[in-house]
């Protein structure tokens, strides 16, 4: 860039290189980011013995063998490794039901109604994405045990109602792409409130809430912390808790049932993000701040 | 919303705004009970002692503020030398270590993918494959560093074949090298992540301003520097404070990373962070007192970085004030 002659050839010379060393660049940090994944899959079907001799691009023969190793081994956790998924599915599934729907339904009060305390409403969901949520940790833990709801999934589905990021995005949302005349229009043709939210507004919001819906069930899906302090019986673990299995003692020597776990545990995300990278990417997008 | 107003007017009738408390009472309702709730619970607490002998439950005792004392001097004395101040350490050191890398590199490629005069190709499946770590279960993640990384695993091996680290140096032995990697995997989970707000955040600058440079001879560098970043501040700031707030909250991969039975982020104390130490006070020595305690230290900090942001790169001029005034009306 610093060529200021003005030469056309140079100029045409100096973005060649530049796209030449930008593309090599990027192309490193590409298999930099895909290398973990090759050496998870490629790693599930090798035995332990060749694994800790050292790396190889090469996919091995003994992938049935570590499936059938770790399964047996998984019976020892408690909870086997589909059921660990499954207890995922049952937490991540509602909470993201009730999360997308709920924080369409605050944006919506928000966007659609004047009411006193709708800028004090908004600023209060504002000021609560600044909170850690971990900082109100013991409380709860505390809370919950009062009222004898540990070990269950309730207080991890629940609080998903309450989610002021969605809120953020869901609002910021319905500014572009939810004229306020619509609502009206079907106030005239009768519709109650609610029914129109339902009918009319949700369908509207389709796009944001499929990004949402994406994000929060991924998050859900991954979440360790809250149910690693909530949960404590072995048949109610989730798949991270699972997966923090694998890396104890009883696992730590067999490197190829530990590839296999990893393989199969993000498979299912694997999958999905394959599906669906488009739209999250555009969700990302979308849940930065636009002006 | 103006419009929307005078709209009201006209159905002056009915009154629709109740409807607002309606349909914004569910979350309200859901917040006050498992977040507010809990909140001041945690905020009470600390003022308590209140801990696990064996079976007997001590407390709740009114102390005022001993916790406080307790989470900020040790028992010799010693000002932010207790545990709570070396997990908030570990969490900083690892968090500053792996966001500064991280913005500097997704500000350059940002800038790259949407500069229109080097056009590079391939961009949308760049985008994609760099995102994919961010998507992954974060524990599966460090089972997966910490399988490569251990004494027997394939990374340490090769290194040590070749020569690069010593015979016997073992990364998880060895407290920076243990840091070093978990900042590294937060790193490679989030770069993607913050490129891609970055280049939204580019995206949505006016284009004409970057025409008008050009046509008065601004180099690649100089419209960086004196257009996209300073009318990218407040991305960035969204960018800084979301990143502190979730930074300091860092649980999963140091959890599971290279711990020992207790929780203790090994080796020696070095990557507990201030969530793995709360919850270790919470679960294993049921002491809520002190967990509340060292919770508030982590309030507290992580409202001082993020004042701290909005402060440096918000006041200098009115501008991020009236940017959140429009996003508020």
């Amino acid at each position: 860039m610093n060529m200021s002659t003005g030469k056309e050839k140079s100029y045409s010379k100096s973005i060649f290189i530049h796209k030449t060393i930008r593309t090599i660049i990027c192309i490193i940090l590409c298999i930099l980011s895909l290398f973990p994944f090759a050496l998870m899959i490629i790693n599930a079907t090798r035995d332990s013995a060749s694994i800790s001799k050292g790396l190889s691009l090469i996919i091995s023969t003994h992938f049935m063998e570590n499936l059938s190793n770790l399964m047996k081994k998984a019976e020892g956790v408690g909870t086997p490794l589909i059921k660990a998924m499954i207890n995922s599915g049952c937490i991540a599934v509602p909470a993201t039901l009730l999360c997308v729907y709920f924080s369409t339904m605050t944006a919506y009060g928000l966007h659609a109604y004047r009411f006193k305390l709708n800028h004090f409403a908004w600023s209060t969901i504002l000021a609560i994405m600044m909170i850690p949520t971990q900082v109100s940790i013991i409380g709860f833990y505390k809370m919950i045990l009062m009222v004898g709801l540990n070990d269950s999934y309730i207080p991890l589905v629940l609080p998903a109602i309450a989610a002021p990021t969605t809120v953020f995005f869901m609002r910021q949302y319905m500014k572009t792409a939810l004229p306020l005349s619509i609502v009206e229009a079907s106030r005239i043709d009768g519709s109650s409130e609610l029914h129109t939210f339902n009918r009319i507004v949700v369908p509207l919001m389709k796009p944001a809430v499929a990004t949402q819906a994406i994000f929060v069930f991924i998050a859900n899906w991954n979440n360790l912390y809250i149910p690693s302090i909530l949960i404590s019986s072995a048949s109610k673990y989730t798949l991270p808790m699972f997966i923090q299995v694998l890396r104890s003692e009883q696992f730590r020597a067999d490197f190829g049932v530990i590839y296999m776990g990893l393989l199969l545990t993000i498979l299912p995300i694997l999958v999905v993000y394959l599906f669906l990278s488009k739209y999250i990417i555009a969700g990302v997008a979308l849940g930065g701040v636009k002006e | 919303m103006a419009g929307g107003q005078q709209r009201g007017r006209v159905h002056k009738k009915v009154n629709y705004a109740k409807y607002g408390y309606f349909f914004i009472a569910p979350f309200f309702l859901i917040f006050l009970i498992f977040q507010l709730g809990p909140l001041l619970y945690t905020v009470g607490l600390s003022f308590f002692e209140y801990y696990k002998h064996g079976f007997h439950e001590i407390g709740p005792n009114f102390v005022g503020f001993r916790n406080f004392t307790d989470v900020l001097i040790d028992t010799s004395g010693n000002w932010f030398q207790t545990d709570t101040f070396r997990a908030l350490g570990n969490t900083m050191l690892i968090w500053l270590s792996n966001f500064v890398p991280q913005i500097l590199l997704s500000l350059l490629l940002a800038s790259w993918f949407t500069n229109t005069r080097v056009k590079l190709r391939g961009q949308g499946a760049y985008k994609v494959i760099i995102f994919m770590p961010n998507i992954i279960t974060a524990a599966s993640i460090s089972v997966l560093f910490y399988s490569m990384f251990n004494s027997a695993g394939p990374m340490t091996v090769i290194l040590r074949n070749a020569g690069i680290i010593a015979k016997n140096f073992d990364f998880m032995n060895d407290k920076m090298a243990t840091r070093a990697i978990i900042s590294f995997i937060l790193f490679w989970m989030w770069y993607g992540n913050t490129m891609i707000i970055l280049i939204a955040g580019i995206l949505g600058i006016d284009p004409s301003l970057f025409e008008a440079a050009q046509v008065d001879g601004a180099t690649g560098g100089q419209i960086f520097r004196r257009i996209t970043l300073p009318l990218l501040k407040p991305i960035v700031l969204f960018t800084l404070v979301t990143s502190a707030v979730g930074g300091l909250q860092v649980y999963d991969i140091p959890a599971v990373f290279n711990v020992n039975q207790g929780g203790d982020g090994l080796p020696d104390f070095a990557s507990t962070t201030i969530t793995m130490y709360i919850k270790k006070l919470t679960l294993t020595s049921s002491n809520y007192g002190k967990a509340s305690a060292a919770s508030m230290m982590l309030f507290l900090v992580t409202c001082i970085i993020s004042v701290f942001f909005f402060f440096v790169l918000a006041d200098r001029d009115k501008k991020p004030k009236k940017n959140k005034k429009a996003k508020e009306a």
